[in-house]
């Protein structure tokens, strides 16, 4: 085969375990020039360990990467960047300490003749990566400054910075509203139109089939199909993905609703939300919709008392509660899982059971001795209803897959029996099957008389489990809807502030 | 709309804000000593400064440079008394020798101390602060052993050597001349050297930066090579201005240096830092060093106050950091509203 006539990227039976486990085995396709492939399948699919061997940071145990029809041993990321792949990783890899420009080019700062760093090109090639981005912070921008979207789009300019050929981008609309998704694609489509490859890897399936030219199913490590995106419906692809429905995504359980638990009245934080009023009833799930910026996970951490109010009042189940610390929280029975709880909800070196227990020690411990078997049997017990994939309670955090780390910081705060849950983002970043299984979940936890308050950007999830919508902009609530008269429609709109929205 | 300009200086100010604090801070305890002490305010005294901040400079500037890199180098007292003792001893011995000979050699001891460091922090991969603990006590081990308990005298060393300390070119001791530059050196390199940059992409984030390509290995390790070739160039310094040197010398003197670092606003997670910061941080130590013993106050006194100024200007970056972060986010977020109302109307 001559290499013009190759495609850009072949995988040829690539394999690869993990003590024993099967994280990839047998898989096969090719990843063409100019076009977007996407890659999709549940959390433990597979696609993190392919996108390591294409990066090199792992090594295939058998098969062969073929980059234009010549086998490559990708011996480290060098290596791949060398062949042209360059991958974006899915938590923003960013500096906080140096500047934008800087970040682009860490490890790689142009020269000048002598030698030195040429900052005045890095400058301004920066800035013109950041023009074509079209995004409005410049290359002297301090990055402790950025917040997640914005270094998202950093991650971008970082990975356009290298003449990539191939550029593997792992849940890169994350972190980003609507609007600046469309600017994402807009730049993809403008990479593609160059001859770049992109391998684009999300869990949202509109995505998917709006940008992607082919689409490669991953289950249980092995290669499902590989087929043209134009011939795959968004359904056919989640019954590639699991083998079920659609449908089952949001098994909603009719809650009986009840008195109200949660009051609150004019929350006001300066500068980042004002006279945000609101109840929450026994058994209700009251979802918080909005674009990333409006202030939704502000009001929800006000109200558990990590930030300061300005103005405002409390009352849960009629008593006054004023939010001073997480601590009186949880005390009076609210709990509040954080958006990146990867990281503030688990010890990752830490066992299964441990991380479980910790917001329930006192309860293990009569007499102020643990009692490992009450413990392994909480964990046991977590990880039943849960379906969190382990072989066992006293296996380490860091080994388990994103999705199943997410359902131990849900297992964790459950334990701990709360009457008022507010999650932050309960699915971002998860794969369907594990969504499915944590909306049944929650939509279990209502239905036994909890009070939820579900903070989304993603408005399929809100619609479908919500019995009230309420909508954010800017800082302000701006619509309340029952579950009956919310819609994609008047959520989005009222959102964004267009006309014919009910305000 | 874009706010590009408007953002470099917050962060340069800031930056400056930092350093603008020890100075005035520097400026107060001078004023005070100068008041309060009588023989604080000549030229002999301040040329004695000179020289004691000459020390902790040179040696601050590579301890820098480990401290960027989220690690930190406990072991330059020792570095300093070995450098010092071979320096004079080498000198007492052969008076024939070259003293710039004399000088690359404490250098390089140094520099092959700062590798042992590196070594067990890149290939042993223990962590710095344990490491550079044990080579504090291994390296004071090997100066015992090679002094025997013998002292070198004054009186052994040749005259063009116990001139040098002494000599003040342009009104300003030739230490100090070295010193500011090592400091000029330091400070130019982590401004335009890219393997300099590296390191405070290293200690920024560790992770990403191996991710990003970056040899975070042989950074540290030369980040650790510098800090021991400096700390050899401190002990030289040390045995020409003390001219007497034994196995004690230079005994705690790793305290000074990490001081003058930490009050000079170089973070001790990495990522931040300059050279400029750590020259202040070692004059203001070495000032309140100076004034406190010319005013006879007691030696509780002066590390309670040293103590309590490494704790405040911890507590002062940290503020300044969470401050800083939280008013850049705020402005983001108004940008961003400002943004979407354009462009909803």
């Amino acid at each position: 085969m001559s290499a013009a006539s190759a495609p850009l990227v072949e995988l040829r039976e690539l394999s690869k375990s993990y003590g024993g486990v099967h994280a990839l085995a047998d898989v096969s396709f090719a990843i063409e020039r100019a076009s977007v492939h996407a890659l999709v399948g549940e959390n433990g699919a597979g696609k993190s360990t392919l996108v390591k061997i294409l990066t090199g940071v792992v090594h295939p145990d058998a098969g062969e990467v073929l980059v234009e029809g010549a086998a490559q041993r990708i011996a480290d990321p060098q290596a791949a960047h060398r062949l042209g792949i360059v991958a974006m990783y899915q938590e923003p890899t960013v500096f906080p300490d140096l500047t934008v420009a800087e970040n682009v080019f860490a490890g790689r700062h142009p020269r000048t003749r002598v030698g030195a760093v040429d900052w005045r090109r890095m400058r301004s090639s920066v800035a013109r990566l950041l023009d074509e981005l079209g995004v409005d912070f410049g290359p002297d921008t301090p990055v402790r400054g950025l917040g997640v979207a914005d270094r998202q789009l950093l991650e971008i300019a970082k990975a356009l910075s290298t003449d990539a050929r191939l550029l593997i981008m792992d849940e890169p609309t994350a972190a980003l509203s609507p609007h600046e998704v469309e600017r994402l694609f807009a730049t993809v489509r403008q990479l593609r139109g160059r001859g770049v490859a992109i391998v684009f890897i999300s869990h949202r399936l509109n995505e998917v089939t709006a940008i992607a030219d082919s689409v490669t199913v991953l289950r249980d490590g092995r290669h499902v199909a590989t087929q043209p995106a134009t011939q795959l419906t968004e359904a056919e692809i989640v019954r590639l993905m699991v083998g079920r429905s659609l449908d089952a995504l949001f098994p909603k359980e009719e809650a009986e609703i009840g008195e109200v638990v949660l009051r609150a009245e004019g929350l006001t934080r300066r500068g980042v939300f004002s006279d945000v009023s609101f109840e929450l009833r026994r058994g209700e799930i009251v979802g918080l919709a909005g674009f990333v910026g409006a202030g939704r996970s502000e009001v929800a951490r006000a109200i558990f008392g990590i930030d300061r109010l300005d103005a405002g009042r409390v009352w849960i189940r009629g008593r006054r509660f004023r939010p001073r610390s997480p601590r009186a929280a949880l005390r009076r029975g609210l709990a509040y899982l954080p958006e990146d709880r990867l990281q503030q909800g688990l010890v990752q070196t830490m066992p299964i059971a441990t991380n479980l227990s910790m917001a329930v020690l006192p309860e293990l411990t009569p007499g102020g001795v643990l009692r490992p078997r009450r413990e392994q049997a909480l964990a046991r017990r977590f990880m039943e209803e849960l379906r969190i994939k382990a072989t066992s309670p006293a296996q380490p955090v860091r080994s388990l897959s994103g999705g199943n780390q997410q359902k131990v910081v849900l297992s964790k705060w459950l334990a701990a029996e709360p009457s008022i849950l507010v999650l932050d983002e309960p699915t971002h970043g998860v794969d369907v099957g594990t969504k499915a299984d944590v909306h049944r979940t929650i939509s279990r936890l209502a239905a036994a008389g909890l009070s939820i308050l579900l903070v989304s950007s993603e408005l399929l999830e809100v619609l479908g489990m919500s019995d009230r919508v309420l909508v954010m902009r800017e800082g302000r609530l701006v619509a309340e809807l029952p579950r009956a008269e919310a819609s994609e429609e008047r959520i989005v709109q009222a959102a964004a502030g267009v006309e014919g929205a009910a305000a | 709309m874009l706010r590009r300009g408007e953002a470099v200086s917050t962060l340069t100010v800031v930056a400056r804000l930092r350093d603008a604090g020890i100075f005035v801070a520097l400026a107060a305890t001078v004023l005070l000593f100068s008041v309060q002490a009588t023989n604080f305010a000549t030229v002999d005294n301040w040329q004695d400064i000179a020289t004691d901040v000459a020390m902790v400079v040179t040696v601050a500037v590579g301890e820098t440079m480990v401290v960027l890199t989220r690690n930190i180098d406990l072991s330059v007292g020792s570095v300093v008394g070995l450098t010092a003792y071979i320096s004079s001893n080498t000198l007492a011995h052969h008076h024939g020798v070259p003293i710039p000979a004399i000088a690359l050699l404490a250098v390089a001891v140094g520099a092959a101390c700062g590798v042992g460091n590196g070594l067990l922090v890149t290939v042993g991969r223990i962590p710095a602060i344990i490491a550079t603990l044990a080579t504090l006590s291994i390296y004071r081990g090997v100066l015992f052993e090679v002094t025997h308990g013998e002292n070198v005298l004054a009186s052994q060393l040749p005259q063009g050597f116990l001139d040098l300390a002494a000599k003040t070119p342009a009104g300003l001791p030739s230490l100090a001349w070295m010193a500011l530059g090592v400091a000029i050196v330091g400070a130019v390199l982590l401004r335009w050297a890219p393997w300099a940059r590296d390191l405070y992409v290293i200690g920024s984030n560790p992770d990403a930066a191996r991710l990003a390509g970056v040899r975070v290995g042989t950074r540290v390790m030369t980040a650790f090579a510098v800090s021991g070739a400096l700390a050899g160039l401190g002990g030289f310094m040390f045995a020409a201005r003390f001219a007497s040197v034994d196995a004690v010398a230079g005994r705690g003197f790793e305290f000074d240096v990490v001081t003058a670092v930490v009050i000079g606003g170089v973070n001790v997670f990495g990522g931040s830092g300059s050279v400029l910061g750590a020259t202040l941080g070692a004059l203001l130590v070495a000032t309140i060093n100076n004034g406190f013993t010319l005013l006879r106050i007691s030696e509780f006194w002066k590390i309670f106050f040293e103590g309590t100024a490494i704790v405040v200007a911890v507590t002062v970056d940290a503020l300044f950091k969470q401050r800083l972060q939280q008013a850049l986010r705020r402005r983001r977020r108004a940008e961003m509203i400002a943004a979407h109302r354009s462009a909803t109307t």
